[in-house]
């Protein structure tokens, strides 16, 4: 037996796994129209490769990842694409996105796929096109492309595989019911992965010690497996330990450093259900484009897991088992601690759906309105993460993103557990949740003003330089002045009163030559210095006009002005005066 | 449709801070059965005395401040307040020591910083400490244990007591010095002559007729609460450990000038009272449990330092609301460390300038 260790806090809320393991996995009829979103992972949304109109078939690619952190999409079944359109996401802002729609022909004819039976001899990047290909993306919940976890960079060294059958989640068994279905398709997987990164030293399937059936069918498939690496650990069942942190630490006893990643301590860590999708890709060439999702809660009359289409809308899987809208209290995609709430079931299941959960007034009210937070601590107790909710919700509620930053709030993994065991009601992880959001904005904006300021101060050096360079020059021109006219009187100086040297001439007559090109005939003149006189006196009008509107400081200013045109005024009269007795005389 | 909008979790913990409450108020009931067993029905009279007072100030105020009143006095608050002011009050206190208590606690110390959850001193121990202030005398009258009855005198009954209580009917010899007052006013005896001669300890078993018994029922209810979660060991357990060591410490052998054995101590004035029910309060203390256990290990020397070298019998109140003033101050220094981190945070560090 592998020792695990204990992860701080949790909480261990009602399971009710049993409503939903009633019945075996099933399947559902095709739905007439399959809705499939651009963006059903972690990273930038595909971009469709099909047009309006065009006929697909089961399995075809229509949509091509957008980089690397992004995932193929492919079509579900087959028929005609009706439209890539704006409809509603299943996402907890209830806003709508890109969707490619596909109506069904009813014939599920698959398009010719690339299968593979001697896979191990495959090479390293064959096998992760194949499942970079199949679009495949963390089906546990958060949907990271699965491809670029395996696929760490090449300094870090795996030494520990985990795949995560923890399903710690209540009323969501569709990882349990796929490794009682398909354990020898888990294990396969699981060879794949380790395959894929180097056959590390520790490969564990990590399951809680409530699904006993599992444990089972899994140990009997590796028992048929020949030198088998793979070991399942069992360990005991406590809220949150499916978190890909909780479990590498309960599994290994190592902590994944904050704002680190899993492989930075040598873990990998797949769902199990991304194991089986990434086999069937390598063995079959299927992409992903069904998944097992679980139909539960009382406002259903038929509780049970369903294989079924990505895309499928989760109003046609209602209405199949006997949904009763009056009924339910809400409608969850995923479990009752983080699944969000949708608000209309007219949305598609994405490969990211492990449950679709309707439960009923009775089964889970409307919360009471929130009391006071009494700091009693309970939060703290069952924090996986070990942080002070308390401390956290009170710097929430004053704003104070310096202390929540301080306090580690990065660090939540928004498990809800503070939330569910608060005696007082209050909603703790929504403030946290939205302290995040501030934060994140904060920083957008201070990076924003940072980046201004930066400019700004760029400016303002480079105008002072400029000034400083000027200023030098000027200091030069007028050294060499000086030095020029210095060295010119010594030479008269020297040379007594004799004329100017040759070359004072030449400066000289160049002047006077260039004064003769510029002449210009005195009625020229004459018009130009009367022109100036009139402008000069219009202008001295238009500023007395102002002064005599103007009030105040503003009235000194322009005072300050009509002195300047009189000036200029009389300026331009002397200087016609002159012209004219000049000419006269 | 449109389906109800919420985040997660959707699921939740039966139970909510009224409940919380309750269990605290039923815990006290071993404490208080004892000491009306042992003194009489006064503290029965008291509880009920200062539980109602409390209520009615706070919903007094949380009218004046509108805010919902049936909301807030579900919570039980006010009443837990209430009822620890009214044990921790000497038996038959006058009733208006009662009321003037029971409006420092809900009206200044708490509602007046913002009501609960954002007092952050205790509630009942400022009553208590205002009281013991401003009425020496009535706040040190304890009643005699039914031990120290002369022959044919019987413990005050109910009539008398309210009596006493609301007409300043005097009562016929019915103080009698505390096991802690004994302690104090010795000079020059043997802790063992102390024992033998005095009629508080020679009635008694370990720290005084009636003080043990009381002290072991608030500890029995202490640790219901403990089973029950209401609140975790570190804070309760360091102010005894503490409050022990201490008074191994300067036990002397049990000289004329020993402070009295750790026993002693555990089971005689508002020690278990303290430890479980007043050191435990969440609003006031610390909040890590690193924290509770520093603050709890503080308020248990606090309490024996007052006790032997200060001026007053019992100590819990003023050492309570001594370390409510370091209670930030310690959670500064004691936060946990969080998953993925190297080392706790201290004092201030990683905060902006």
């Amino acid at each position: 037996m592998r020792k695990v260790w204990d992860i701080h806090g949790g909480v261990h809320p009602p399971e009710n796994k049993q409503q939903s393991m009633q019945q075996a996995l099933a399947s559902l009829p095709l739905a007439p129209e399959l809705v499939l979103p651009l963006n059903q992972h972690i990273g930038k949304p595909a971009i469709a490769i099909v047009a309006e109109g065009d006929t697909v078939l089961k399995g075809q690619l229509i949509a091509k990842a957008d980089g690397p952190i992004s995932a193929n999409i492919h079509a579900p079944t087959s028929g005609t694409v009706s439209g890539i359109e704006d409809r509603t996401l299943p996402h907890p802002s209830g806003g709508s996105g890109p969707c490619i729609v596909i109506s069904s022909d009813g014939k599920d004819t698959w398009a010719e796929l690339d299968a593979c039976e001697n896979y191990q001899t495959l090479d390293h990047n064959t096998l992760l096109e194949k499942i970079r290909s199949a679009g495949i993306a963390g089906m546990g919940g958060a949907g990271f492309p699965a491809a670029i976890k395996l696929n760490p960079r090449g300094n870090l060294k795996i030494d520990t595989l985990i795949l995560n059958g923890t399903e710690c989640e209540p009323y969501i068994t569709a990882d349990d019911t796929l490794m009682q279905t398909r354990a020898q398709e888990v294990v396969a997987g699981a060879q794949i992965l380790a395959q894929l990164l180097g056959n590390p030293k520790s490969i564990l399937i990590g399951i809680e010690d409530n699904k006993p059936e599992a444990i089972r069918s899994i140990s009997k498939a590796l028992s048929e497996v020949e030198n088998n690496p793979i070991e399942v650990v069992s360990f005991p069942t406590k809220y949150p330990s499916g978190g890909e942190k909780q479990l590498i630490q309960i599994l290994t006893g190592r902590e994944v450093p904050a704002g680190k990643l899993p492989a930075d301590v040598g873990v990998v860590c797949q769902n199990v259900g991304s194991t089986v999708a990434a086999y069937r890709a390598v063995r079959f060439g299927e992409p992903l484009i069904s998944r097992i999702t679980t139909v539960v809660g009382e406002a259903l009359e038929i509780q049970r897991n369903i294989e079924v289409p990505i895309g499928t809308p989760i109003g046609y899987i209602l209405e199949q088992h006997g949904f009763t809208a009056a009924n339910v209290s809400r409608l969850i995609m995923g479990g009752p601690m983080m699944g969000f709430a949708l608000n209309t079931a007219d949305v598609p299941v994405i490969k990211t759906t492990n449950c679709i959960l309707a439960p009923s007034r009775a089964e889970m009210p409307a919360p009471p309105p929130a009391q006071a937070c009494i700091r009693c601590g309970m939060c703290a107790e069952a924090c996986p993460a070990s942080l002070l909710p308390q401390q956290l919700f009170w710097y929430s509620m004053a704003e104070d993103l310096d202390k929540l930053e301080a306090h580690n709030i990065a660090d939540c993994i928004e498990c809800g557990a503070c939330s569910y065991v608060c005696p007082s009601n209050i909603p703790l992880v929504q403030f946290y949740r939205a302290s995040k959001g501030a934060m994140k904005q904060h920083a957008i904006d201070k990076e924003k003003s940072d980046r201004s300021r930066a400019r700004f101060e760029f400016r303002q050096q480079r105008i002072e330089k400029a000034e400083v360079e000027k200023e030098a020059k000027r200091a030069a021109r007028k050294v060499a002045a000086e030095a020029a006219k210095a060295k010119l009187a010594a030479k008269q100086a020297s040379e007594g009163d004799s004329p100017k040297t040759d070359d004072t001439a030449d400066v000289v007559a160049a002047a006077i030559a260039k004064a003769k090109t510029q002449d210009i005939s005195p009625e020229v003149q004459l018009a130009k210095l009367e022109r100036a006189l009139s402008s000069a006196s219009s202008r001295l009008d238009r500023t007395l006009a102002r002064a005599e509107e103007a009030e105040g400081e503003k009235k000194d200013a322009i005072l300050a002005r009509v002195k300047d045109a009189e000036l200029k005024v009389s300026d331009a009269k002397n200087k016609l005066a002159e012209f004219q007795a000049r000419e006269n005389g | 449709m449109a389906f109800m909008q919420m985040t997660s979790p959707h699921a939740h913990r039966p139970g909510n801070t009224g409940h919380v409450m309750k269990l605290v108020i039923l815990a006290t009931l071993p404490g208080l059965i004892t000491l009306s067993y042992f003194f009489g029905p006064g503290t029965l009279i008291n509880v009920f005395t200062a539980g109602i007072m409390a209520m009615a100030c706070e919903a007094l105020v949380l009218k004046l401040r509108q805010r919902p009143v049936m909301f807030y006095i579900n919570d039980y608050s006010a009443l837990v307040t209430g009822v620890l002011l009214g044990l921790a009050l000497p038996p038959y206190t006058p009733w208006w020591v009662i009321a003037v208590g029971c409006v420092s606690a809900i009206v200044l110390a708490k509602q007046l910083y913002g009501g609960m959850g954002y007092n952050p001193f205790n509630p009942a121990m400022v009553g208590y400490v205002i009281l013991l202030i401003s009425f020496p005398v009535e706040m040190t009258q304890w009643a005699m244990p039914r031990t120290l009855l002369a022959e044919g005198q019987a413990l005050t009954g109910p009539i008398d007591g309210l009596a006493k209580m609301w007409f300043a009917t005097p009562l016929d010899a019915y103080t009698g010095a505390t096991p802690l007052d004994v302690f104090k006013q010795n000079n020059s005896q043997l802790v063992q002559h102390l024992y033998d001669t005095q009629a508080v300890f020679s009635t008694g078993r370990w720290a005084g007729a009636g003080w043990e018994w009381a002290n072991i029922g608030f500890l029995m209810g202490g640790c219901f609460l403990l089973y029950k979660k209401v609140f975790t060991w570190h804070a309760p357990v360091s102010m005894l450990i503490s409050l022990s060591l201490m008074a191994a410490m300067f036990n002397d052998g049990g000289s004329s000038n020993s402070g009295g054995s750790p026993l002693f101590h555990l089971l005689s004035g508002a020690t278990m009272l303290g430890a479980f029910f007043i050191v435990t309060d969440p609003v006031s203390s610390a909040t890590s449990n690193k924290g509770r256990m520093i603050y709890g290990a503080a308020i248990g020397i606090l309490i024996y330092l007052i006790r032997t070298w200060g001026n007053y019998p019992d100590a819990v109140a003023f050492a309570v609301l001594l370390l409510n003033f370091a209670a930030p101050f310690i959670d500064y220094y004691t936060l946990p460390r969080t998953y993925g981190h190297n080392k706790a945070r201290r004092g201030t560090e990683k905060e902006a300038e």
